[in-house]
This record gives C-alpha cells, structure tokens and sequence, in this order.
C-alpha cells in the first residue's frame, strides 16, 4: 500500500512539476524514485496481520515480487522515454500517465477487493489508450489510439458485467469471501457465468488468440515508446492479473476449463507464430511474436498451485528481453518513416553493440541457452508435463523451433545485409537501457534461483 | 583441482581474445588453447593416477538442479580430441585472413568451450545447455565468414540451425519428462531410473531425433553438404572435427544407458539406417566435383560406420566407434585444411580446375596422400585400428552388415584416390602452386603424425577408454 501511495505521489509531482519548471528533472527525479522504491518495495517486509485499508489491498509476497518488477520495467521504460521527449513540451503529460499506469498495475496484482482490481485496470487501460493516441497530428497514431479504446472498453464491459455476475452469486466483492464461495458446493452458477466473461475480458487483455486482433495494428499505429510499453509492461501485469484472478475465482480448476485454456494457449502459441512469419515491420514481428508468448504464459494456468514462480519467471524475461529489443528498435528507428525489417539493415557493422543486445534479447525470445528466455520456457515445460499435458509440452516445443525463423531475420538483417545509412548518434539512454536489460537476461539465465523463490 | 578449470581457461580465454584486438587475437587464441590442452594432458595424468577430478555443485533448487561435470575414460578422450584439435583449427585459421579476428577467433573458443563442456556435463539440463550453447558461435561462425554467394550461405546455414535446434529440443522433451521421473537429472539417478518399456521406445525415438540430425544419419543428413561447403574452413573443421562426435558421444553417454531395451529392439533398424547412410554418402562421394563437398559426404559416410559401431551394442563396437571418432576427427581436419590451401592458391574448390600440383608442391602432396591413405583405412593408420573393430562387431551381430559395410571400404578408395589423382597428379599445372608455408607444414604434420603413431600403437587410448565403455555396456544389459 505504501509503494501504490508513493507511486501516485510520484505522479502528482510530476504534473505540478510543469508549473515551476521542473521540466528537465522530471525524467532524472522519477527514475531515481522508482529505483528507490523498487528496493523498498523487495526488501519489504509482510506485515503480519493480513488485511488493512477496508480489506482493498492485500500484501502478499506474490503483490510484493511483481509490483517489484512492473516498477523496474517502468524505470527502464522511462530511461528510454528521456530522449523521446526530449524535444516535446508535453514531458510532464506523458511521463505522470505513465506513472499512474504504474499505480494501476500494482493495483492489479495487488487488489483483495474486485472494486480495487477493476479500477486498477481502468487506471492502466485508460492511460495506454491515451497513450496509444498521443501523436496527435499522425493519422496511424489517431488510428491506434481509437481502436484500442473501442476495442478495449468493450473488454472492459464484458470484464465489469462478469464481476456484476459475482457480485450478484455472492453479494460481495471483498476477494476472501469470493474464494470461498468458488470452492464452495452450493454457489449460484452465475458466479461461474461471471469467471467465464472475467476469463474472456482478461484474454482480451492479454491479447491470447482469438482476441488478438486489436494488438498487431495498435502496436503498430501507436508511438514506439508506447509500443514498448504495451508489449512489454502492459502484457505482464494482465497476465499476473490474470493469474491472480484464477487463483481466487477457479483455482479448482473443471476439466472442461482446463481444456480450454490449453486450446487457447495452443491457438495462441500457434497463429502468433505463423502470422509473425511474413510480417515486415519489426513492431508487428513483436506483437505477433508478443501474442504467441501470451500463448506460453497461459500455460502456468495449467498447474496454478505451482506456477507462480515459474510465472514470475517468464514474465520478467519476456519484458526484460522486450525492453532489450525495443531500445534497440527506437534507436534504429528513431529517424525513419516506419519500422520495417530493412532499417536493421547493416547494423552489426553501424553499431556492433546495439546489434548484440538485440541479437540477444531476440535469442532469448527464441529460447536459446544460457538466456533466461530458455530457462522461462523450460520451467514451463516442466510444469505442464508434470500436469500431465505432454501434447501441450510437444506443441510449444515445435513453436518454439518456428519462432526460430522470425527471431533470425532480423538478426540477419543486422549482420548480413549492407548498410546504406549512415550513423547517428541518439545518446546514450537507448545504450543504457539495453545493456542492463540484457545483462539481466545473461544473468537470470545464469543464476535462476536469484528470483525463483521470490513468491 | 578439478575438471571445471578448462571450460573456465577456454570460456575466459574467448573473451580475453575478444577484447585483445584485432592484432592479437589470433595469437591469444593459439596460447589459450595450446594451455587448455596442456591442462588437459596434466588432468588426464591426474586421472590415470587416480584422482577424482569431477566436481558438483547445486544450479538451481528447484527444478533440482545440479553444476555437474564428471570425468571418465570416454569423456577424457573427447576432450582430449577437443582440445587437442582446437590448437590446430586456430593455427590453421592463421593460414586465411580474417576480417575482424577478435571476433571469429573468440567464437572459435566460445564453441571449444560449449564442446568441452558437453562432454563432461553430468547433469541432464546442464549437457543440454552445452550442447545448444555450442550452436550459436558456428552459425555465426559459418554465417559471417562463410563463402559463396550470401543469399545460399543464409539459407543453408539457418537450415542448419533450425533442424539442429528443432532436434534438440525434442531431446529437451524427454529430459523434463525424465526429471518428473528420477526428481533429479542426475546422469546416475537417470542411469538408476525404473522406466517401462513404452516409455523408453519413446525416449530412444525423442533422442534419436536429436542425434540423427547432429551426427547425421539419413534422412536427416541434408543440411549437411551445404552447411559443410559454406562455412569457412575453420568452422567445417570444427563442425566435422568436433561437432560431429558430440551426437555420437551422446548416443554413447545418454541415449543407449537410459533407453537399454528400446536400444536392443530398435538396433537391427537403426543399424540398418547408419549402413545406407555410409552407402548412400559413399555413392553420392561419387558424384561430387566440389572437393569441400566429396568430403562433406565422405564424411557422412565414415559417421554413419561410426553410427553402426555404436548401434552394435559390443564392446568392440564401442571401442571402434570411439577410435574412429577420434580418429576421423584428427583426418577429416586435415582434409579440410588441405582443401583450404589449394583455395588459398588458387581460389577454388572446383575438381576440374585443379590438377598437376604434385610436381609443384611436393611436400604438401605427400601430406595429402597420408591423408587420402589414413581416410582410406590403411593399415599402420589410425582409422584402420577403428574401422577393422567396427567391421568386426557387425560381423558379430549379422555377417550381411558386415559385408555390405566392408564393400564402402573399396568404395571408399575408389573415390578418394580417384579425388587425389584428379586434384593432385597430371601435367604439371601452368598455375603456380606455392609449397606449403611453415605454419601449414606444422598443423599437417602433426596430424600425420598421431595418425601413424595411434596407429601403430592404439593401447594407450584403448586402455584409456574401455573401463568406461564397459561400464556404459554393463547398464545397457
């Protein structure tokens, strides 16, 4: 609660900070401030007594280690922002949305009351929305932002009717109570009615096939720092949402349940990975290849009891290796008209380490050792066949091996084709931001247990 | 003192390499691994002595996993081929010049060190990791300083990459589902593990997937040839030299032990594939005008006796197929390098286009003709050791493999001194062919010379590594 209290203050400086002119301190200060709190936030100890303002908020160690991450990933999203807004007057706007967003995503997962938990959504939804359209003068950003808000209400709504349902089965909203009634013999059957369309809000969310179809064209309409965001940070806090939520709503899990989430998941996994195949533009190769890793993540649904480390896991080097990726994007794409594979041309020989760090965070994705991506995936693995889905296990083993496919364009784009561009520099954040990425990639990898044991 | 500090010399010596400059690379990278392969004669003095050299730690805790490498017999002789082939891989490279060697030359070391790796690992996942780690350097090894034209050197190495990983990760399959099993993948608990039958039909069919394709047996051969021409010389040398073994040594160290009566059910099947692949790579040799591809397919041919060998399930089997592994790892390394001076000279792989270097370059075709000879299984070689206890184990099993083996050996001269006569003897070519340098003269001679050495006198490697192969035939039965 203390951190979720010192992010939005955080925010409020922000936008008084335009008044007196803080301008240039705002990027500096709220870094400094988020990193400050990301090592309250992980050496924070529980409190004892469970439960305080009302029961809205609950603190647990699964709230602890993941708000923990989103404040990281916010940080290292910011770095980058620096030099986006560099030339703009708006910088207090956009970085104190991107703030709150923050304090959206650690109401999602840290929430013990449904009222909580959809404001928390709300708060995060609406600030990608306008972020999604903050180039206001360009007609794809316009596009972008328009799409997602239409597209992502209508989420909303179905999200906001299934917790009605709850509310109506057992008259609460307070999350204890609802766990009850879930394990529960006599519960109304709305009350499943309503974990249905919470399912279906929260794939939308997610973006798990068949509700992907907003994520390829958002991504690609809206700004690059913006696209960061969503695929990276936005895609882990619905998922740990999302985890959260069947935890309490369906941790016994019907059969019939479970197969469809493990369809969803081999549909998810499946169509991300051919669609990306014939994608030009690096940002669609990242939605699709952001849809098929949706597919992966559901996967920890599967043995829920288990699989919130393995969750935590993945989820950090997903992002860490987007971040890696999109650092690299925005460098190389800071100048250009659009984001097509070709401006990776020649890289490797322009700036041989922005070539490695993508190479890197791009291997990772692909699941090649000793990168923590691997180690994601294999812990996935593990899991899912000891939950007795082998076919699933088979499924995600052939994916990965067609991701191989589109990860490498780029990555021969960058060390095979020539150059005919010559180089900018574009400052040193983007060189920042990578390594330490990467570096996290290479040594989560190398010492899984440092955030294994964290939940 | 134990194992771990070759991976350490060879992995921190790929990054001094990279960071010492273009000027010194390749310099370092002859220092660290002639270091690496004197550590790795003072462990294998240690070992003979009776010193326990493993060393285990825990990785992670949950999936229980363990930093594990264990040192035997087999495993010494691998590495002992690793590191002893990697001094001259990197001397021959001193040969060519390389556009930015800082990075070529710590790849080279960076896959010395996944190699070595893999064949100490003794842990499931910890081997795994090795084993993919070691595919990295040689794509971008192959894809960066590879020759021909771009367009087919980028298709055929991510061929390479994709069948190799899509392999692999199949054997990925069958570790975690092991790991559910034992609760640990440790080689011994794996060793150790009850498994039923059907269980370890599919094991045996989810490694055998990942090995056919690394080692390669057909069908899963095609990337092979193109890769193998593509690559530069340094990274064929290191793909057929070293690469190659470790599909056959895992078959040895990891299949075969954990899949025993799969093993015995499938083996008159596999052994029948390994024999069409030596006479399907022995035929299409043939027909080959491009000297790096004759020997790429040469070089299936040769594996997939090696294949057999290990398929045979006896001692002997075991024992030849390790020879000739070693074996074939010294030769075809020669051969590569002999192909990569004539392309030195002449800028060309092209058959027809050679011809008449004998007069000119007499040293360096007599080296070839030790070469073609030791390829050949010639008696006083070191592949002939190999090759007559392979036949010999097959004439156990069945005398028909034996004999449809034995008939590739003339095969196999035909085509060889058929390559030798058409590339090396003839009218003296009008194009000037230098004789071999200093540097080059080294790295054939001193494969010239383990090759007639092992020859004559195998014991020492033999003694070396029939406890272990032993123990390995013990599980199997």
């Amino acid at each position: 609660m203390n951190t979720l209290i010192a992010i939005v203050g955080l925010g409020v400086f922000c936008l008084v900070a335009e008044i007196f002119n803080f301008r240039k301190a705002i990027i500096p200060v709220s870094v400094i401030a988020l990193l400050a709190l990301f090592g309250l936030t992980i050496t924070d100890n529980l409190p004892q007594v469970a439960g305080d303002y009302s029961n809205m908020i609950e603190e647990t160690s699964f709230s602890k280690t993941f708000s923990s991450l989103f404040i990281l990933l916010t940080a290292l999203l910011l770095v980058l922002s620096n030099n986006v807004y560099k030339n703009t007057s708006k910088i207090s706007d956009f970085i104190s949305i991107k703030i709150f967003m923050l304090s959206g995503a650690i109401a999602m997962v840290s929430f013990n009351n449904m009222a909580m938990f959809f404001l928390g959504i709300e708060v995060l939804s609406i600030a990608l929305y306008v972020l999604a359209g903050s180039h206001r003068l360009d007609i794809r950003s316009n596009e972008a932002g328009m799409k997602y808000f239409l597209m992502g209400s209508f989420a909303s709504g179905i999200l906001l009717f299934g917790i009605a349902m709850l509310y109506g089965a057992t008259g609460t909203f307070d999350v204890p109570t609802l766990y009850d009634a879930s394990i529960s013999a006599n519960t109304e059957y709305w009350f499943y009615i309503g974990v249905i369309l919470i399912t279906i809000g929260m794939l939308f969310k997610i973006a798990a096939v068949p509700f992907h179809f907003w994520a390829p064209d958002v991504y690609e309409g809206a700004p690059l720092i913006v696209t960061a965001f969503m695929s990276t940070f936005a895609k882990v806090v619905a998922m740990a949402a999302f985890f959260k939520l069947i935890t309490i709503l369906n941790s016994y899990m019907a059969y019939s349940y479970e197969i469809v989430i493990l369809v969803i998941s081999i549909l998810s996994m499946t169509i991300g990975n051919i669609m990306a195949l014939r994608q030009n533009s690096v940002k669609r190769i990242l939605a699709f290849s952001g849809i098929s890793h949706a597919g992966f993540l559901l996967m920890t649904l599967l043995n829920i009891g288990a699989a919130a480390n393995n969750l935590l896991y993945y989820s950090a080097s997903y992002a860490l290796a987007g971040v890696a990726a999109f650092s690299v994007l925005i460098y190389v794409c800071k100048n250009e008209d659009d984001d097509k594979i070709d401006n990776f041309n020649g890289l490797a020989k322009r700036n041989p380490l922005m070539a490695v760090i993508m190479s890197l965070a791009l291997l990772s994705m692909a699941g090649i050792p000793i990168l923590s991506g691997f180690f994601a995936k294999l812990f996935l693995l593990n899991q899912v066949i000891s939950a007795g889905f082998l076919v699933l296990a088979i499924v995600a083993i052939v994916n990965s091996m067609i991701s191989v496919y589109y990860y490498f364009r780029v990555i021969l784009a960058m060390y095979t084709k020539d150059s005919v561009k010559q180089e900018v520099e574009h400052g040193s954040e983007f060189y920042i931001v990578g390594i330490v990425a990467a570096v996290l990639l290479i040594v989560l990898g190398l010492f899984p247990d440092t955030i294994l044991h964290l939940i | 003192m134990n194992i771990s500090i070759v991976l350490i010399l060879l992995l921190a010596g790929a990054a001094f390499t990279f960071f010492a400059g273009n000027k010194f690379a390749s310099k370092i990278a002859l220092l660290v691994s002639v270091a690496s392969f004197v550590f790795t004669l003072y462990a294998l003095n240690l070992y003979l002595n009776g010193a326990d050299l493993s060393c285990k730690s825990i990785w992670i805790q949950n999936p229980k996993i363990y930093f594990s490498l264990a040192v035997d017999g087999l495993s010494l002789a691998m590495l002992l081929l690793t590191t002893g082939l990697l001094p001259l891989i990197i001397l021959s490279g001193w040969v060519t010049k390389f556009e930015n060697e800082k990075a070529i030359y710590s790849l080279v070391l960076f896959m010395a060190f996944a190699m070595a790796g893999t064949f100490l690992a003794a842990d499931g996942l910890l081997y795994y990791v090795f084993w993919e780690l070691a595919l990295i350097p040689i794509y971008f090894i192959a894809l960066l300083w590879g020759n021909g034209s771009l367009e087919e050197r980028k298709n055929a190495i991510l061929k390479f990459f994709i069948y190799t990983f899509g392999g692999s990760l199949f054997m990925l399959v069958a570790f975690v589902y092991l790991y559910q099993k034992a609760g640990s993948l440790e080689i011994e608990s794996l060793y150790a593990l009850a498994l039923t039958e059907t269980e370890k039909t599919w094991l045996f069919l989810a490694f055998f997937l990942a090995y056919a394709i690394k080692i390669p047996l057909i069908p899963f051969h095609t990337w092979q040839a193109n890769t193998y021409s593509k690559a530069p010389a340094i990274g064929t040398m290191l793909l057929s030299g070293i690469m190659l073994k470790m599909g056959l040594y895992s078959v040895l160290r990891w299949q075969l032990p954990i899949t025993d009566t799969a093993a015995k059910e499938f083996m008159p099947y596999i052994l029948g594939v390994s024999i069409a692949g030596v006479i399907y790579g022995a035929v299409l040799t043939l027909r080959q005008k491009n000297l790096k591809k004759l020997l790429a397919y040469s070089s299936l041919s040769h594996v997939g006796l090696i294949a057999a060998g290990l398929y045979s399930l006896t001692i002997e089997g075991f024992q030849g197929a390790v020879l000739q592994m070693l074996s074939h790892g010294l030769v075809i390394v020669g051969l590569f390098f002999v192909s990569e001076i004539i392309f030195n000279r002449w800028n060309t792989y092209t058959i027809s286009e050679m011809g008449g270097i004998r007069s000119q370059a007499t040293k360096f075709a007599s080296f070839f003709m030790i070469l073609v000879l030791a390829s050949v299984a010639m008696p006083t070689t070191f592949n002939f050791v190999g090759e007559f206890t392979i036949l010999y184990s097959l004439y156990n099993v069945n005398i028909g493999f034996a004999i449809v083996a034995g008939t590739t050996i003339i095969l196999g001269a035909f085509y060889m001194l058929r390559m030798y006569q058409q590339t090396m003897l003839g009218e003296t070519n009008t194009k000037v062919f230098a004789d071999v340098t200093i540097v080059e003269g080294l790295v054939l001679l001193v494969i010239v010379v383990l090759v007639f050495f092992f020859g004559l006198y195998p014991k020492p490697i033999i003694e070396l590594i029939t406890p272990s192969l032993q123990n390995i035939l013990n599980q199997i039965n």
